[in-house]
């Protein structure tokens, strides 16, 4: 494997595709949102529990490809006990990383997200890394309608 | 093909079709002499749009740097030339498809425009209330959407004919659908996602002995077969360039002119009018009625380019090339362990469609892209079709006349790489 297919398809990211985490539906949940990626009929549904002020637990639902099953696995993992504005900032650093690369950021900040580094090398799927995420953000802000990649 | 072939509609390829001189078609694509991430071109996503030989590139520069100007207008010489290179495109990519008449061919942005033009015209003056339109559930969404905003529009039904496990249309059900309130039937003629072969001589006479029109979507059947317009009695014939080794933003429409003299026009503008007045407007008679504004005249000029590349090598030829390719495709990929095939139609053209394992096929296409192997990934615009198959999305490999074992083989060793991968 080339080293930058193996930046993409790291261990951590291959088993959180193949066994995602926080898989399924979450009783008591107070918030939901889907997330479509229209061009590859990738399509999750995240659901959270907030409570005070805080996502309690965050699960998601669905199917996609590795990469977004891998991100939708780890961030529902990353959110967990943080407020929805802890988790802009941490979008936006992710958004960074997907977009841009790792960068001269501090790595400890991205935690787990930092497996998600190789994705910049490979712009049509960044799409496929923030799905989850958006739906999530989506679901926060009180959408209605399921957001969209495109 | 000249004016007058003879060729049937759904003739296999002539085993005595001269045999195609691969290497020499290569040679004419200077795109795939390119390395992609190191690793030599292999390009499989024809379906998508297939790579244009340096004669339609000459043919637009060459009109550009020599001829261009606006048709029908100038009175000057450069207007003469391209209104005369214009039309002459028209009469050869006419005489491809057996059009009687060059009237009969309307040059469109692509397939989707031509069956939005059959849909907002045809379409609109004869369904009402309680008629019913009937596609087939291979269809692409260019083929679905048109519809169903006319029947929308209208209060009419979209029915669809049912697609067998093989992937074949079921035509007793075809046969059955087809009723008295049917206005029109819309068929492809190979589908994107399989590469099916519709039986369209069949399907043809089963619509017409129920009176019932037919519009055939030819993007990805005229690359591969051809087309005979005038033998297959159909009233309507939709198909790209960019698929035919055209430029993109050019397309033909193909109608029955007795349907297309008595449909009214569709977009308003220059070219499409004789005489405008406040009061009244006078329309343009065939075809410009159905060209409003500036057309693409680079685009019809690469068109008829790409028409006289095919002819020259030969259609049969290139038919016989792929048949033998996707034959040979089709064994090499079920010797994949774990690779399922979609769709084991009676008849295939250019076109395998799989899944490897649960590897999704963005993933598969992904890596085996980091290899130099260009297939698609998705729902192929068939998301109905990939609902009937229980799936979201399938990776794509399509031929076209360049393609070569070799390109079989370096895609199979991609899927194996794809297997370590996700091993």
């Amino acid at each position: 494997m080339s080293s930058e297919l193996a930046d993409l398809y790291q261990e951590v990211v291959l088993d959180h595709g193949k066994r995602p985490r926080n898989f399924g539906p979450l009783e008591g949940a107070t918030h939901h949102a889907e997330g479509l990626n229209p061009l590859c009929g990738d399509h999750f549904t995240v659901h959270a529990k907030v409570d005070g002020g805080v996502v309690r637990e965050a699960k998601f639902e669905g199917s996609g490809c590795a990469i977004s099953k891998a991100s939708a696995s780890v961030m529902t993992g990353v959110v967990k006990g943080k407020t929805p504005e802890e988790i802009e900032r941490i979008f936006d650093r992710f958004h960074e990383l997907v977009t841009e690369g790792p960068g001269d950021g501090d790595p400890e900040e991205l935690g787990k997200l930092a497996v998600f580094g190789g994705v910049h090398e490979y712009p049509t799927r960044v799409k496929c890394a923030s799905l989850a995420w958006h739906a999530l953000r989506a679901a926060l802000a009180g959408a209605r309608e399921p957001v969209s990649t495109e | 093909m000249i004016a007058g072939s003879t060729r049937a509609t759904e003739a296999a390829p002539r085993a005595a079709a001269a045999r195609l001189d691969v290497a020499g078609v290569r040679a004419e694509f200077p795109i795939l002499k390119q390395l992609v991430r190191g690793k030599p071109l292999v390009y499989l996503d024809n379906a998508a749009t297939t790579q244009k030989p340096r004669a339609v590139v000459d043919a637009i520069r060459r009109y550009y740097e020599e001829d261009n100007a606006n048709v029908h207008r100038g009175v000057h010489l450069l207007s003469e030339r391209a209104t005369r290179a214009y039309e002459e495109a028209r009469v050869k990519v006419g005489r491809f498809v057996g059009a009687k008449d060059p009237r009969e061919v309307i040059f469109t942005r692509g397939t989707t425009e031509g069956v939005n033009l059959v849909a907002q015209t045809f379409g609109r003056t004869r369904v009402g209330p309680g008629d019913e339109v009937l596609v087939t559930g291979m269809e692409h969404h260019s083929n679905i959407v048109p519809w169903q905003l006319l029947c929308a529009e209208k209060g009419a039904t979209l029915r669809v004919v049912p697609v067998t496990d093989a992937g074949d249309l079921d035509l007793e059900a075809m046969a059955a659908l087809l009723g008295p309130r049917t206005r029109l039937l819309a068929v492809t003629q190979v589908s994107n996602a399989l590469g099916t072969v519709n039986p369209l001589p069949e399907i043809v006479a089963l619509a017409k002995a129920k009176g019932v029109p037919v519009l055939v979507d030819g993007a990805q059947g005229v690359p591969h077969l051809g087309f005979d317009v005038s033998a297959s009695g159909a009233d309507f014939y939709a198909f790209s360039g960019h698929k035919m080794y055209g430029p993109t933003g050019i397309g033909v429409l193909w109608g029955r002119r007795e349907h297309l003299e008595a449909m009214p026009p569709w977009q308003g503008g220059g070219d499409m009018i004789l005489s405008v007045t406040f009061e009244k407007t006078t329309f343009n008679a065939l075809p410009y009625k159905f060209e409003a504004g500036t057309p693409p005249i680079a685009g019809a000029i690469g068109l008829g380019a790409a028409v006289d590349w095919l002819a020259g090598k030969g259609l049969d030829a290139i038919a016989a090339h792929e048949e033998r390719l996707v034959a040979h495709a089709v064994e090499a990929l079920r010797a994949v362990p774990e690779l399922r095939l979609f769709g084991t139609p009676r008849r295939r053209a250019g076109v395998v469609s799989f899944l490897l394992g649960d590897v999704h096929p963005h993933d598969l296409a992904t890596i085996i892209d980091r290899q130099g192997v260009a297939v698609r990934a998705g729902h192929h615009c068939a998301q109905p079709l990939m609902q009937r198959f229980g799936v979201t999305a399938t990776a794509r490999a399509s031929f076209a006349a360049y393609n070569t074992v070799e390109d079989v083989e370096a895609l199979v060793r991609a899927l194996h790489v794809a297997r370590e991968v996700f091993a």
